[in-house]
C-alpha cells in the first residue's frame, strides 16, 4: 500500500504508525480542550496523567495491572475481527468467564494450587468460549447478526452474574451482592512486591499463541482468508462456517480468560450488578493495535497506562477519571473516520454471501458423498 | 391480582416504556435508512445530562427538553459525520460514541456538581391528566395521568408511521435503507437521507434520556441509562421495524423492567434479574425463530459511497 503521508512515501507499517500517533495526539488535544471547558487546567491534568501512568513504580505497576485484562480481551476481539466477525461481546464473555472461574475456585477449595489455579483459568476460558459459541451458532445456523447477538448476550451475562452474586453464590451474611473469596490456592502468584501478578505472563503467552495461531497455522490462515474474502474462501473450499465458529469460540475463550485472570489476580471475588467495561475498551485496543498481536500488546499498554494515569489525574488535578473514555472514543472515531483509514472491516452482505456459498459447498459435498454411497456426516441443516 | 397492584405494575411499565419508545423510534428511522446506531445508549446519556443542565439553569423543564434533544442531536451529528459522510464502520463508530458519551457526561457532571456543591435537582414536570380518559379504570391512571413527555412519546408512534409510510420523505428514506445504489440512480441523495434519519435518531434518543432525567427521576446519575439504549435496539428488532410493533415491544419490555425493579424493591425471593434479562432473551428467541434479518432493512449497516 504505502500511502503517501505528507507527500512522503513511507512503508505501510510506518505510515500506519505515524497516522496512529497523529490520531492519538489529536484525541488527547481534543480531550484537553474538554478538560479546559470544565474549568480545570489541561496542562496540569496531562502531567498528572503521565505521572500516574509512568511516573513512579506504583504508577507503572498499576498501568501493567490495567493492561493485563485489556490485552487478553483485546487479543480476543482482534482474533474475531480478523475473521470479519463482529464480536462486541467480549464484555459478556469476560463476565461469564469470571463467574465460572469463581464457581470452580470456591467449590474445590481442597485442591492443591498446581491443580486449582489452572482449573480456575480453564473454567474462565471455557465459559467464555461457550458464551461466544452461542453467538456463533446463532450466526451460522440462523444468520443472526453477531453484533445484535453479542449485545444481547452481554446483558444476559450481566444479569446472570448479578443473579449469581445476589443468590446462589452470595457470601453469607453480606449486604453487598458478592461471592466468597477465592481460596489461596486459586490465586495467581504475586510478581515482585508491588501487587503485580503472574497473569502478566499468561497474557504475554497469549500474545505469542495468538501470533503463532494467526500467522503460522492452517487454522490461522483460514481465519484470515475467510475474514478477507469469504466468497473466495468458500469457493476455494474452505469450511467458512466452521472457521467462523472456531474464531468466535477462541475469541470468547480469550475474553473469558481475561475475566478469570482478573479474578484470580486482582478482585479475588465476583461482585454483582456492575459491568467493568473492559470488553468495550477491548474493541478500541484491538483496532488501535491494528488487529495484530504485537500491536494489541502496545495498545493494551497504552490504554492500561491511560486508565492508571487517570486515577492520579482525578486525585491531583480534579478531573474525573472517566474522561479517559473520551480519549478512547475519540481515538476510535479518528481511526475509522480520519484520513486514509484503510482498515477493512466486516460488512453484513459479505457474511451472508459467504454463508450461502458455504452452504452450497456443503450441499455439493453431501450430494457427492450420496452419489458415492457414503454416509453423509455433513452439518445438519436447519429445516 | 388486585386492581391497585395492576395499576402500580402498569404505571411503572409505562414509565419504563417511554425512554425505550423514544429511543427505539429514533433507531427505527436510522435503521430504515440503512444505518445501525449502536451508540443509542451514549446519545441518551448526553440527552439526559443536557436536559438536566438546561432545566436547572433556566428553571424550565421545557427548555430542559429542548436541550436534551439538542444534546442527542449533536451526538447524532458526530455519528452521521463519521458513518455517513466518511463511510466508516457503523458498529465501531457506535461503540466509540458510547465511550465518548460515557466519559464526557461523567466528567461534566462531576465538574458541575463540584462547582455547585449540590446535586443538580431539575425542576419538576407537571402531571397533566387528560380529562375523561384519566377517569378510565386502571389504564386511566397508568396512561392518561402522566406528564407531557409520556404523551409526546405515545404521539410519536402514529407520527412515525405517517412520516415513514405516508410521505415522500419516508419513501426515500426507506429506499435508501433497502437499496442505496438504486435509490441513488433514481435521484435520491443517499447521504442526505441518512443524515436526516440519524439526526432524527439522535434527537429522539436525547428525548429518551431527558425523560429519564427530568421526566422520571428529576436528576442525573452517570449510570442512569443502564443499558436502555441497547434494549431499544432489541425493541426495534422485536417490533419488526414498524412503529406499531415497536410500541408493543417497548410496552412489553417496559413492563418486564418495571416488574424487575418492583420485585427488587419488594425484596421478593424470586430473582428480579429474570425480568431484567427478559428483553434480551426474548429478542434472541425472536431472532432464532424468525432467522436472521428477515424483516431488517436490506442495506442495514452497509456504508454507501457514491462511485
Amino acid at each position: 500500500m504505502g500511502d503517501p503521508v505528507g507527500g512522503v512515501r513511507l512503508p505501510p507499517h510506518l505510515a500506519r504508525a505515524a497516522l496512529l500517533l497523529v490520531n492519538l495526539a489529536v484525541a488527547v488535544a481534543l480531550t484537553a480542550g474538554i478538560v479546559a471547558l470544565f474549568g480545570a487546567s489541561p496542562a496540569e491534568a496531562l502531567s498528572a496523567l503521565v505521572r500516574g501512568a509512568v511516573g513512579s513504580e506504583t504508577g507503572l505497576t498499576e498501568s501493567l495491572l490495567e493492561a493485563i485484562p485489556l490485552l487478553l480481551a483485546g487479543l480476543g476481539v482482534a482474533l474475531a475481527f480478523r475473521a470479519h466477525l463482529w464480536n462486541i461481546g467480549a464484555e459478556g464473555q469476560l463476565l461469564v468467564g469470571s463467574l465460572a472461574a469463581v464457581v470452580i475456585g470456591t467449590r474445590l477449595p481442597t485442591w492443591p494450587a498446581w491443580l486449582l489455579l489452572p482449573a480456575v483459568l480453564a473454567a474462565g476460558a471455557t465459559a467464555g468460549a461457550l458464551w461466544a459459541g452461542l453467538a456463533a451458532a446463532l450466526r451460522v445456523y440462523r444468520a443472526v447478526p453477531e453484533v445484535i447477538a453479542t449485545i444481547m448476550l452481554n446483558f444476559l451475562a450481566l444479569n446472570l452474574v448479578s443473579w449469581a452474586a445476589t443468590g446462589p453464590l452470595r457470601e453469607p451474611g453480606q449486604d453487598i451482592p458478592r461471592t466468597r473469596l477465592l481460596p489461596e490456592a486459586a490465586l495467581l502468584p504475586a510478581v515482585g512486591g508491588g501487587g503485580l501478578h503472574a497473569g502478566m505472563y499468561v497474557a504475554l503467552a497469549a500474545v505469542a499463541v495468538v501470533g503463532v495461531l494467526l500467522f503460522h497455522t492452517p487454522a490461522g490462515f483460514r481465519i484470515r482468508a475467510v475474514g478477507q474474502n469469504p466468497e473466495a474462501s468458500a469457493a476455494a473450499g474452505l469450511p467458512v462456517a466452521r472457521t467462523l465458529s472456531l474464531a468466535f469460540c477462541l475469541s470468547g475463550a480469550l475474553a473469558g480468560l481475561a475475566g478469570a485472570v482478573q479474578l484470580a489476580g486482582v478482585t479475588h471475588r465476583v461482585y454483582g450488578g456492575s459491568s467493568p467495561g473492559t470488553g468495550y475498551t477491548a474493541v478500541a485496543v484491538a483496532l488501535v493495535g491494528g488487529l495484530h498481536p504485537a500491536g494489541v500488546l502496545l495498545a493494551a499498554l497504552f490504554f492500561g497506562g491511560l486508565v492508571a494515569g487517570s486515577n492520579e489525574m482525578q486525585r491531583t488535578a480534579g478531573v474525573s477519571s472517566v474522561i479517559v473514555s473520551v480519549i478512547q472514543g475519540l481515538v476510535l472515531l479518528l481511526l475509522i473516520a480520519g484520513p486514509r483509514a484503510r482498515m477493512r472491516l466486516p460488512r453484513g452482505t459479505e457474511h451472508e454471501e459467504a454463508l450461502a456459498a458455504d452452504q452450497r459447498f456443503d450441499e455439493e459435498v453431501t450430494a457427492e458423498r450420496g452419489q458415492r454411497g457414503l454416509a453423509s456426516n455433513s452439518r445438519e441443516e436447519p429445516r | 391480582v388486585s386492581g391497585e397492584a395492576a395499576v402500580t405494575v402498569l404505571s411503572s411499565g409505562v414509565a419504563m416504556m417511554v425512554p425505550l419508545l423514544f429511543a427505539a423510534l429514533g433507531e427505527l428511522f436510522a435503521e430504515r435508512s440503512g444505518v445501525i446506531n449502536v451508540g443509542l445508549e451514549g446519545m441518551m446519556l448526553v440527552g439526559a445530562l443536557a436536559g438536566v443542565i438546561g432545566a436547572v439553569f433556566t428553571g424550565s423543564p421545557w427548555i430542559g427538553v429542548a436541550a436534551g434533544a439538542a444534546g442527542g442531536l449533536a451526538m447524532g451529528a458526530i455519528f452521521a459525520g463519521v458513518v455517513v459522510t466518511r463511510g466508516a464502520d457503523q458498529v465501531v463508530a457506535g461503540t466509540a460514541v458510547n465511550l465518548l458519551a460515557l466519559g464526557a457526561t461523567g466528567a461534566a457532571f462531576r465538574a458541575l456538581s463540584e462547582r455547585s456543591g449540590s446535586p443538580l435537582a431539575a425542576p419538576t414536570f407537571p402531571e397533566a391528566a387528560i380529562p375523561g380518559l384519566a377517569q378510565l379504570p386502571v389504564i386511566g391512571e397508568a396512561l392518561f395521568r402522566r406528564n407531557a413527555l409520556v404523551y409526546l412519546a405515545l404521539l410519536m408512534v402514529p407520527v412515525s408511521t405517517a412520516l415513514l409510510f405516508h410521505t415522500r420523505w419516508g419513501l426515500r428514506l426507506r429506499a435508501v435503507g433497502e437499496n442505496p445504489a438504486a435509490a441513488d440512480t433514481m435521484g435520491v441523495i443517499v447521504a442526505r437521507a441518512r443524515w436526516e434519519a440519524v439526526l432524527l435518531c439522535g434527537g429522539l434518543a436525547g428525548l429518551g434520556g431527558v425523560y429519564l432525567s427530568i421526566g422520571h427521576v428529576r436528576s442525573f446519575s452517570e449510570d442512569m441509562i443502564a443499558g436502555r439504549g441497547f434494549i431499544a435496539l432489541a425493541v426495534v428488532i422485536f417490533g419488526r421495524w414498524r412503529p406499531g410493533g415497536i410500541a408493543a415491544a417497548a410496552l412489553l419490555f417496559g413492563l418486564a423492567q418495571g416488574l424487575g425493579y418492583s420485585f427488587q424493591a419488594l425484596n421478593l425471593r424470586a430473582p428480579y434479574q429474570l425480568f431484567l434479562a427478559l428483553p434480551y432473551a426474548l429478542t434472541l428467541a425472536a431472532l432464532v425463530l424468525r432467522g436472521g434479518r428477515s424483516a431488517a432493512p436490506a442495506a442495514l449497516a452497509q456504508p454507501y459511497q457514491r462511485s
